[in-house]
């Protein structure tokens, strides 16, 4: 069953148009990767399935399960399960990032007509998914990525992820400022959370992450389309032959 | 350290060095009292006096309200919730218990509540308190407008001996269409430490006075605001802190947020006078404007005398950052959530200094609360 479709989406930042008639589907329990050279769209792509403020889309559509994306702002998708991990995560000082934590999962349940999650049960959650990701518990009760490391900020995002359990998941070029250590680490923390009844996409310009997180299927964005698709070995023979051929085909 | 807003320095603080001519720090006084004692209206200072310039009294006040009749409050204040070893409520302009100065020894919390029941009336009050040498009063003082249209006034003149110590936490709650002149004169005597944090929403004009005399040697000052405005509201927090003495300190930090048509006015002066030498004065104030309509008028300013002093100020206004607000609303909060979370951020830095525990509960709790509202 398709999880996500998107159908000839057309994205334009200000006067430009970036996404020229995109198409994808991503079948439920699937982990699809979307490589593509600087410049093709792959941050569109993101900003425009969370709902990002400035990303128009002028034509096209985007379902998840079957229920319009593209007609709730950012926070309206997250409670339907989109979850957006950022390439560059941002740092808010003030905000613990538990007290975060804990306010966003009950503004998803809300939205969604669902109990909140109790003070003894979020904390339980936190510390396990803190465990699984080797990092200090202590770090959740300072400022949220205040002071953090690239790798740190990148494994934060992944713990934010395993506790809001989205069902659609967007790792926008996750791999982006990791060390090889760190690297293995997030990937590991993805790689738990793929689950039959959820989905997953990965934005990335190199294979190297591909190697960590192994996808269903592969597709090639360039000059704002899928120009093409296949499985895992087209990663490779991107790796080997570049992207050339596909710029020149678009 | 990065902040949850985008902030621009602005330009309009004034830093004076000056020779050896010092001027006296004072201001020109409202003498609203009088004004509503006499009827005479031209007692009141007009946008042409320096001190008044963004809140003109006179025009606020276009005619005087026959005295307010006797009131009785039927809220509890704030901080009833906290225990407190006395309370005093002035309402209308009345007593409504004990008389003469209040005078505190040992370590003592009070309520002051300053309660305006009237409908268009005037009234105002007085109050001295004075501390015991090496003294502790926590007080937590209350403006509750459960009137309207009323014009308000209210002096304290607060007597710090050697080694005693004051926290005053003041919330102003006034009607929307209120005239309110708050006005403390602090006198801390070397080796006592005086520390401010007041709240206000504002109202049709609303004004937070503190003037303080520093006497420097080891007394120290922190003196904090926090204002939080919408609709047409006015808010006014002006201080004048003049070291008199060596080695003193003052720290002020005062934060803000402004929507709709409302108005903030921030003047923080902070006089050094000659031969102060030693003293620490740092000063900062940092707002955010929400719409397109609310203006915030800032003058910071240092006069310095003295040679041998560290002095820093620092003067910002600015917006809510887009990408954090879009990163915040990504993992689910609304627009208004959101928003609001990174206010009430922002406004923390104040919040903390609090230290009475039960006082920074009550302030966290209402600047929460109201900054849903500001939201909505």
């Amino acid at each position: 069953m398709t999880m996500l479709s998107i159908s000839n989406l057309h994205v334009s930042v200000g006067e430009t148009e970036i996404l020229k008639g995109l198409s994808l589907d991503v079948p439920a329990g699937e982990v699809h990767a979307v490589m593509g050279p600087n410049g093709a769209g792959k941050s569109t792509l993101s900003y425009a399935l969370a709902g990002k403020g400035g990303y128009e889309v002028t034509q096209g559509t985007a379902s998840l399960n079957g229920e319009d994306l593209l007609a709730l702002d950012a926070s309206g998708r997250a409670a339907k399960g989109v979850f957006l991990s950022f390439q560059y995560p941002l740092e808010i000082p003030g905000v613990p990032a538990l007290t975060f934590l804990r306010t966003a999962i009950n503004a998803q349940r809300k939205a969604r007509g669902e109990a909140e999650m109790g003070a003894p049960e979020f904390l339980k959650t936190a510390r396990a998914a803190a465990t699984s990701l080797k990092m200090d518990f202590d770090m959740l009760k300072r400022g949220l990525n205040v002071g953090f490391s690239g790798g740190e900020k990148k494994r934060m995002e992944i713990l934010q992820m395993a506790m809001l359990a989205p069902r659609f998941v967007i790792l926008d070029e996750t791999d982006s400022g990791l060390d090889i250590d760190a690297l293995r680490i997030v990937s590991e923390g993805v790689n738990a959370l793929r689950a039959p009844d959820r989905s997953m996409l990965v934005i990335t310009h190199y294979q190297r992450l591909l190697d960590y997180i192994k996808p269903d299927r592969v597709h090639v964005l360039s000059a704002g389309r899928i120009v093409a698709s296949g499985g895992p070995e087209l990663a490779l023979e991107l790796e080997r032959d570049g992207y050339d051929k596909f710029q020149r085909a678009a | 350290m990065s902040s949850v807003v985008q902030l621009k320095p602005r330009s309009t603080t004034e830093v004076q060095l000056m020779g050896s001519e010092a001027q006296a720090a004072q201001i020109d006084r409202a003498h609203l009292a009088q004004a509503i004692r006499t009827g005479d209206l031209s007692l009141l200072p007009t946008r042409r006096s320096e001190a008044w310039r963004w809140s003109d009294l006179r025009a606020a006040v276009r005619t005087m309200p026959a005295a307010s009749p006797e009131g009785s409050p039927e809220g509890e204040g704030p901080f009833a919730a906290i225990h407190a070893d006395g309370e005093i409520v002035i309402a209308n302009g009345r007593r409504l218990s004990g008389d003469g100065p209040l005078v505190i020894e040992g370590e003592q919390t009070w309520r002051l509540r300053i309660v305006s029941t009237a409908q268009a009336g005037a009234h105002s009050a007085e109050l001295a308190i004075t501390l015991a040498p090496g003294a502790k009063l926590t007080l937590l003082e209350s403006y509750e407008g459960e009137g309207a249209g009323y014009v308000c006034g209210f002096d304290l003149s607060l007597t710090l001996p050697e080694g005693a110590r004051c926290e005053r936490i003041v919330i102003l709650n006034d009607a929307a269409d209120a005239v309110t002149v708050s006005s403390a004169a602090v006198k801390p005597s070397p080796g006592a430490l005086f520390s401010q944090t007041v709240v206000t929403t504002g109202a049709k004009l609303q004004r937070h006075e503190t003037r303080i005399v520093h006497p420097g040697d080891g007394a120290a000052v922190r003196m904090d605001g926090i204002y939080m405005l919408d609709g047409r509201a006015h808010a006014d927090l002006t201080s004048v802190v003049e070291h008199r003495g060596e080695n003193g300190a003052t720290s002020q930090l005062c934060k803000g947020v402004v929507t709709g048509r409302a108005r903030a006015v921030f003047q923080g002066r902070i006089v050094v006078a000659p031969g102060a030498d030693g003293t620490d004065a740092r000063m900062r104030h940092s707002a955010l404007i929400l719409s397109e309509g609310a203006e915030i008028d800032a003058k910071p300013e240092l006069e310095i005398y003295a040679d041998d002093v560290q002095c820093a100020h620092g003067n910002t206004i600015g917006a809510l950052d887009d990408e954090l607000l879009f990163y915040i609303r990504s993992r689910g909060l609304p627009e208004t959530e959101a928003r609001a979370l990174l206010t009430e951020a922002f406004l923390g830095e104040v919040v903390e200094r609090i230290e009475h525990e039960g006082g920074r509960e009550v302030i966290t709790a209402l600047v929460a609360a109201r900054l849903l509202e500001l939201g909505r």
